[in-house]
């Protein structure tokens, strides 16, 4: 059945979605849809195939099959990482991943919404970024202090926090972050599910984590993935309590 | 270098407050090489103790070619991880180009007084010039081409491999096929570059004989005016926001796409200006040594290159010149005094970089002094620049 993508009101849309490495089936026939604006944590056992989905919607590998949509209309499985990127999704990636040799201040510098090509960056507008923006970043992901501190001396729950202000300065229509509070203390985790559900006023988001405290903190819908397909959708609780999901969570 | 690319204006500075403390004395120095070394060559009476003879003059512009040349490389190993083994090809290529011009300025004056062929050509019974020596008997012409052909080469190179995301030591070994796959096109003698002899026994240069004390001095200021403009090109690229794009890059290449870079356009920007650079050092070097035969593109210079930037410190570019005339400095002496362990105490000179001093010179001299201001509250524009300096790349952009 051909969905009706212009119209349904999904900032993401997928749909028969599979990818196999080696013989090996990471994404299994997964369908998941995302409503503009909505905030969706997606759990599931360790090889679940979530981070070969985030994989395959900013495009660093393609589907073998299936239909993967961004705002309805654009079809991601043609594109490449940097067009992915411009359109409008943001990422964070499990094992945080900040410019190690550049300033906090620089890495949200090079992460802010402007021109992205050579030439801008040599002579034109990517030179004069006005200082308040980075700021209001830093400010945002409680890095202030820190702004000319090299990137490399953070500690890790600050790379984290460094690089979800990367993905807002970015300014996406979608963020994807995978796993925000691996390594945080439960104070910091506290604050990333707060700062997420801020994001996620104006923003769609895709939160992957093991965390169950965590993802109750979010309060969204959540998605189960087993085995690279969606195993059960609905509220913490619904999911919590469904037999199919503790089987999987505790059968391991 | 944080706020160095734009001030709290959020404007871009002038060029001139973008060079920092070792770039003023990299300047300084030069600057009183071009002034000095001409002055004690001519003004110096051959008897005295301060007179410079002219082969050093021209062994010194020799040098602060090789200081060029590293400068360029250094521009897209330092800050791109870049590592070209094959920049030897560009700054022979520039070489060529100035040494077609080289060899029409002889004229009628060659051996065979053939007024249009080159000797070599009428030794091997060509009847015409081949098209692509016409227009290499304007300066202007070959001057361009001097930039143009290393450009396009990297460009093209670039692109293709740039594009298919040939990293690491594919790119590596990539370069070096290019440049060995041009030394054995060189050597031919049907593709009408003088094959194995290259092009040599020059007279003129702008109507000044080549050989001429005051022309050699004249070559040797030029050579560092060249150095000086390719120091504030790559300095003005690299403290841009292009220049921090090149080291997320290096740093974390696929972070960087994930941003919305298009990764292989800035790759492509860097590797074509440095190509060019090399082509200028190239074509600057063949009037002073008086040749350029297929041996410049052989693929142990352009690693020798490499060794350079090593030694002096990657990412520094004040470094990258430094290590260059050091080097050489140490190979002119060796090769005169020892010549059969040249080679090996360029190898253990390697070696003992790699293990002990991975910033290089500079970078164990930033180190130093950073030590020392440890004290003092710590300037943070320092540590940033150490971190630039960085010589291990860090593996990123991991999923
Ligand atoms: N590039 C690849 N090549 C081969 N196998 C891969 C590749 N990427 C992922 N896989 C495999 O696909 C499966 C799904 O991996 P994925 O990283 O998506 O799981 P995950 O749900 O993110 O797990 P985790 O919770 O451990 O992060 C794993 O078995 C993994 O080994
Ligand atoms: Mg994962």
């Amino acid at each position: 059945m051909i969905p009706d993508r212009g119209l349904t009101n999904t900032v993401l849309y997928l749909d028969g979605v599979s990818k196999t490495f080696d013989g090996f089936r990471a994404i299994n026939n997964l369908a998941l849809t995302l409503e503009h604006g909505e905030m969706r944590a997606i759990i599931g056992p360790n090889g679940a195939g979530k981070t070969t989905m985030m994989d395959i919607i900013t495009g660093k590998t393609k589907p073998d099959e299936g239909d993967v949509y961004f705002d309805g209309t654009t079809d991601l499985t043609t594109l490449d990482e940097a067009s992915i990127a411009n359109l409008g999704i943001g990422r964070k990636f499990q094992k945080p991943t900040v410019f190690e040799s550049h300033t906090v201040a620089d890495n949200i510098r090079l992460a802010l919404k402007d021109e992205r090509g050579p030439w801008s960056a040599l002579f034109g507008a990517r030179n004069r970024i006005a200082p308040e923006r980075i700021e209001h970043i830093l400010e945002i992901v409680r890095l202030i202090d820190h702004h000319e501190r090299l990137a490399a001396d953070l500690s890790h729950g600050q790379k984290q926090w460094l690089e979800i202000g990367m993905l807002l300065a970015q300014d996406p229509k979608l963020l994807l972050v995978d796993e925000p509070v691996a390594g945080m203390t439960d104070a910091e985790t506290a604050d990333t599910a707060r700062l997420l559900r801020e994001i996620a006023r104006d923003h769609s988001v895709v939160v992957v984590e093991h965390d169950m405290a965590f993802v109750r903190d979010l309060d969204c819908k959540v998605t189960v993935l087993h085995e690279g397909s969606v195993l059960a959708e609905g509220t913490i609780d619904a999911v919590s309590s469904n037999e199919r999901v503790i089987e999987v969570y505790l059968g391991r | 270098m944080s706020g160095a690319g734009t001030n709290s204006m959020g404007r871009r500075p002038l060029l001139l407050s973008l060079i920092d403390g070792k770039g003023w004395i990299f300047l300084a120095v030069v600057a009183a090489a071009a002034v000095l070394v001409p002055l004690l060559n001519l003004a110096v009476p051959e008897g005295s103790a301060f007179h410079v003879p002219t082969y050093v003059v021209a062994l010194l512009g020799k040098y602060l070619c090789y200081a060029l040349l590293a400068l360029a490389l250094d521009l897209v190993w330092g800050y791109c991880g870049i590592l070209s083994l094959g920049h030897g090809a560009f700054f022979a290529l520039g070489g060529y180009a100035m040494g077609m011009y080289l060899m029409r300025q002889i004229g009628p004056r060659g051996v065979y007084a053939n007024p249009l062929l080159p000797d070599f050509m009428v030794f091997l019974n060509w009847k015409e010039l081949p098209w692509y020596w016409h227009g290499f008997d304007s300066f202007p012409f070959a001057a361009l081409m001097v930039l143009l052909v290393p450009g396009l080469l990297a460009l093209v190179f670039g692109w293709l491999a740039f594009r298919s995301r040939v990293t690491g030591v594919y790119l590596s070994i990539m370069t070096q096929a290019m440049t060995f796959a041009l030394l054995l096109a060189f050597f031919r003698n049907d593709m009408g570059f003088g094959g194995n002899n290259g092009l040599t026994d020059f007279k003129d240069i702008l109507g000044f004989n080549v050989q001429a004390q005051t022309t050699r001095c004249a070559l040797f200021v030029a050579t560092a005016i060249a150095l000086v403009l390719g120091y504030l090109v790559a300095r003005y690229m690299v403290t841009s926001t292009y220049g921090k794009v090149l080291v997320a890059i290096r740093d974390a290449e696929s972070r960087t796409r994930f941003l919305g870079y298009r990764v292989e356009t800035y790759k492509v920007v860097a590797f074509v200006v440095s190509a060019m650079m090399a082509g200028v050092a190239g074509a600057l070097y063949v009037p002073q040594v008086g040749i350029i035969n297929p041996s410049e593109f052989s693929p142990a210079n352009s690693i020798e290159a490499v060794i350079w930037v090593a030694v002096g410190g990657r990412g520094t570019l004040v470094g990258a010149a430094l290590g260059a005339v050091l080097v050489n400095f140490g190979k002119t002496y060796l090769t005169g005094a020892l010549p059969e362990i040249w080679l090996f105490a360029l190898g253990l000179l390697f070696v003992v970089v790699t293990l002990f001093l991975p910033k290089g010179i500079v970078g164990l001299l930033t180190q130093k002094r950073q030590q020392r201001q440890e004290i003092s509250p710590r300037d943070e524009s320092l540590a940033a620049e150490a971190g630039i300096g960085e010589a291990g790349a860090v593996e990123g952009g991991k999923a």
